[in-house]
Order: structure tokens, then sequence, then C-alpha cells
């Protein structure tokens, strides 16, 4: 079998519980190595979980996730700690680490696991703060940088070991258009220059239909459409629908709440009321 | 008391009890943890990191000098105070520096620097690291293959186990010197004599006994404060808690392990 036709991430049935609720119910996917994948879905559905359990932060309750065919969620602290080294990711608030400088973020990755000598790796973080846009910001501390320019650095830093697949939480949320225009370029670029598999959680519907080669909609823990973005365009689903055109009303509620509304303000129950 | 709630004191009981030893498990999860990145860590990339060794070490040590000195210096003089009357009564005015030194070296000086190290490090080090966990930083370091023991708690633990033996030394010092100043001034004791005096008395277990629970006391404070720290959930509140936590427990385990271990050296050395 060819190395080009195994999936580089497969994700096989996976169940997740959260204080007995069912966050995530069998999710099947395969990723195939150099696809920019993304995982949409209204707040609340289930889409930072998968993230987390496919990096291997949390443990499944049931099913399996293979990263270049190894079992993350049974895999003992070494092979897990290979496999993390051939990844990437920017976390939704950066997740810079705060006593440290810009240039020392981007450089710890290659100072942890590289025998690089300190020169060379100077070179490599000015190479990949260049890539963000963010190259003179070398000596500030992150509080002194904007949530943007964060998430920027936290890019840079997820790339400093070029990884072959590279994990987004969220990685337009909170930015400007231009911002968000930005960091989908860089996205598509890594996939197109360096061959990176990208797999994107976000809400962003436009940076979705960019951005993607695939799309997958998870909604209440389930994926309820996968397909390439030319299906998202003009999609039959009408849960599907109302997400993708941003509607206010259809069959995603706003409100979550299970009793009933007038029974919960007065202090009653519902067949006692007048 | 009826049978009802006596069973349910009982039960009260039981879960403070299993409490502890959870907690007790954890810490001792944690300890192991730690000795096994450090002795993996001194043979084998990626290193302990000597840098940030040092500069914890100058964190939560040096930067603690002048408050310990300034408490031990009271605390030597209000002994010279209270032990001065009741040495005199009996004659033995003399013996002042003998009694301070003992109290001193094997007890004073350790246990007070070390309840007052773990306000000024142990709190430091579960708030940056309850405010890490918060700010994903943890997990960050965590899915990058670099191990948040290795990277965070050894340092610490190496540096605040060496610089509260180092503390306890200046303590130990500064205190019977405050006991001596005392002496010099108001009772008119020699100062020479008194040091003296002091020398005389100081036997190797009082010295030694001093240092080495020095050092348990500075493994204490850093792996409580640690623990605390790396255990945070529930945003600045969580911080807080552990912050409060790491020095009420950490003050409290003090307590009691110098009292287990001055039993423990009394009968055994």
């Amino acid at each position: 079998m060819s190395e080009t036709a195994e999936p580089i991430l497969e994700v096989r049935g996976v169940h997740k519980l959260f204080d007995g609720r069912q966050v995530l119910n069998d999710i099947s996917l395969m990723v195939a190595p150099g696809e920019t994948v993304v995982i949409l879905g209204p707040s609340g559905c289930g889409k930072s979980t998968l993230l987390r359990v496919i990096i291997g932060e949390y443990t499944p309750d049931a099913g399996h996730v293979y990263l270049w065919g190894e079992d993350v969620c049974c895999a003992g602290p070494e092979r897990l700690d290979k496999v993390r080294q051939r990844f990437g990711i920017l976390f939704q608030s950066g997740a810079l680490y705060s006593s440290m400088t810009v240039g020392e973020n981007v450089a710890l990755p290659l100072q942890e696991h590289t025998d690089l000598d300190a020169q060379i790796i100077e070179m490599v973080v000015k190479m990949k703060l260049e890539l963000v846009g963010l190259r003179d910001f070398e000596n500030l501390m992150p509080n002194q940088i904007s949530g943007g320019m964060r998430k920027r650095v936290g890019l840079a830093r997820a790339i400093a070991r070029d990884p072959e697949i590279l994990f987004y939480d969220e990685p337009t949320a909170g930015l400007d258009p231009i911002a968000t225009s930005v960091i989908d370029q860089l996205i598509i670029d890594l996939r197109t220059k360096l061959g990176v598999t990208s797999i994107v959680v976000t809400h962003d519907m436009k940076s979705a239909l960019r951005i993607g080669d695939r799309i997958a909609m998870l909604y209440n823990g389930e994926f309820i459409a996968i397909g390439a973005p030319d299906d998202f365009r003009d999609p039959t689903d009408a849960r599907v629908r109302q997400f993708v055109e941003g509607l206010a009303d259809g069959p995603i509620p706003l409100r979550v709440s299970k009793t009933d509304y007038l029974s919960d303000l007065l202090g009653i129950e519902k067949q006692d009321r007048p | 008391m009826s049978a009802t709630s006596f069973v349910r004191l009982l039960e009260r009981v039981g879960a403070q009890g299993e409490g502890l030893l959870t907690y007790l498990g954890g810490l001792g999860y944690l300890t192991l943890d730690a000795l096994k990145h450090t002795l993996v860590g001194l043979v084998t990339r990626p290193r302990i990191k000597a840098n940030e060794t040092f500069f914890q070490m100058v964190r939560l040590g040096v930067r603690a000098v002048p408050i310990i000195s300034l408490v031990q210096f009271f605390v030597g003089m209000t002994l010279s105070f209270t032990l001065a009357p009741v040495l005199s009564d009996y004659g033995q005015l003399d013996q002042l520096a003998t009694v301070i030194a003992k109290a001193v070296f094997p007890q004073l000086g350790p246990l007070l620097a070390s309840v007052v190290l773990t306000g000024f490090a142990g709190a430091a080090i579960a708030a940056e690291l309850g405010t890490m966990v918060v700010g994903e930083e943890i997990a960050a370091l965590r899915t990058s293959a670099i191990h948040p023991i290795r990277f965070l708690v050894v340092p610490r633990v190496i540096a605040c186990i060496l610089m509260t033996v180092a503390l306890t030394v200046l303590a130990n010092i500064v205190g019977t010197t405050g006991g001596g100043v005392i002496a010099y001034l108001v009772l008119d004791i020699d100062p020479w004599q008194y040091y003296h005096t002091a020398i005389d008395a100081l036997i190797v277990k009082d010295v030694a006994t001093g240092l080495i629970k020095g050092g348990i006391f500075g493994f204490i404070i850093v792996i409580v404060a640690c623990y605390e720290g790396l255990s945070v959930s529930g945003g600045a509140g969580g911080v807080g808690r552990a912050t409060t936590n790491s020095v009420v427990r950490a003050i409290f385990l003090i307590i009691a392990a110098n009292c287990v271990f001055t039993a423990l050296f009394y009968f055994v050395w």
C-alpha cells in the first residue's frame, strides 16, 4: 500500500461524555496527507472537545484516534511524545508562555527538541516570525502585544519545527477582517508550499469556505454533513443551511433550557398554571 | 448522641481522613515524578535547564534574604529579652548564649525561615503555576512534548531545597546575633564571651539536624506549592484558593514534620 493512500489522521467511533452528557457521539473522520479539513459547528457542539481528543489531551470513552497509524489513546508517554513532536497546535488564545518573550516562545520547541545551536535557532525564530509578519517583535512580552498578534506568535511557535500536521483551535476568533484574511492565507500557504496537513476548528463560515478542502459540520456531538466547500454553498439540510447563512431562526435553537419558561419564571409546576 | 448522628460524625471524620490520605498520596506521586525527571534530566537530553534553576534560586531564595534576616533578628532579640530574667533568677545569665544557640540552630532557625519562605516563595509558585494552567500554557507545553514536571517543577524543587538550606544557615547566624546584640546593649554581656559561649555550646547534632530539617521543609514548601498550582481549576478564584492552600497546608506540614524529625533525632542521634 503506498504511503500517500494511508490517512495521516483517523478518528474511529469516538465517544466522549462529560458529567453524563454525551458531548461526542460516534465520531469518525479520515484525513489524507496534505488536506485541509475544517470542523465547523455552532457554539457548544463539541468541536474543541474533538480537537482535544485528537491531540491526546482528553481520552475518549470509546473509540480510537490514529495519528500516522499510532493509536494516540493508548500510546505510552514516550510514543505519545514522539507523535506530539510531529504536529503543532495553535490554541484559541495563543497560549503563549507569559514569562517568556515572543522570541523565546518561538525558540522553545527548537531548544527542547533539537540540537541546533543558539545562532541557528535565532535565525529560525526570525524566519518564522517573518512568515507571520512579526519579525521585529522578538523582545516584547506576550502581554505587550494585541490578541491578534498573540495568535500569530502562537502560529509561529506551532510551525517552529516544520510539523507535518497543524491543528488550529478557532484561529480567526476575535480578529478583524484583515487579520482574518492574513491567517487564512497563511493556512493556505502552509499547505501549498510545505504540504502541511491542517485540521481547523472554527465557526467562521467565510474562512472555512476559503481554506477548506473538506468541511465537516458538527452538531450536538455528531457530524451532520461532510463534504467539499461547494456542497455547503447551497445545502439541503435545514440545520446546515441555518448555520451557513447565519440565520437566527431555524432548527438550531438559541435557547437550550429544557424546562418550561413560564413555570420557571413563576416558580410553579406546569400543571398548576392558571 | 443518637445513632444516626454518630454515624454521620464518623462519616465526616472518615471523609477528612480519606481526603488527607488522597492529598498526601497526590504529593507522593508528584514527588516520585519530580525525582524521576530529575534523574532522567541529569543524564539524557533535554537536560534540566541550569539557567532556569539559577533564576529560580535568585527569585525564591536570594530575594528573601532581607525579610528572613529581619525576622530572625527580631526573633533573636525577643529571645534574649525573654530568657534573661529567667536565667538571672537562677544565676545563669552567662549561659544566655547557650540557650539561644540551642534554640535557634536546631529549631527556630529552620522553622521560622521556612514559614516565612512559604509565604514568600510557596505562594508565588502556586500562583504562577495556577495562572499557567488557566491560560492553557500547561496544555501547550504538554502537547508540544515538553513535560511540565521536568520543565517547571524540577528547577523549582532543586532551587527551593538548596535555598532553604542556605537561608537556614543565614537565619541561624542572624538569629543568634540578634540575641547577642541585646545581650551586649541591655544585659552587659561581652560580645566575644557571648560568641565563645555559643560556639562551645553547639554540637554537630544541633547544626546538622537544623540543616537537614531546612532541606526537608524546603521540599515541603515547593512540592505543596507545585501540587496546588498544577491542580487549579475554576479560573481566578481557583488560583486564589490554590495560593492560600499552598501556604496554609505547607505550614501545617512543616510544623508537623518538625515535630516528627525532632523526635526522631532525639531517639536516634
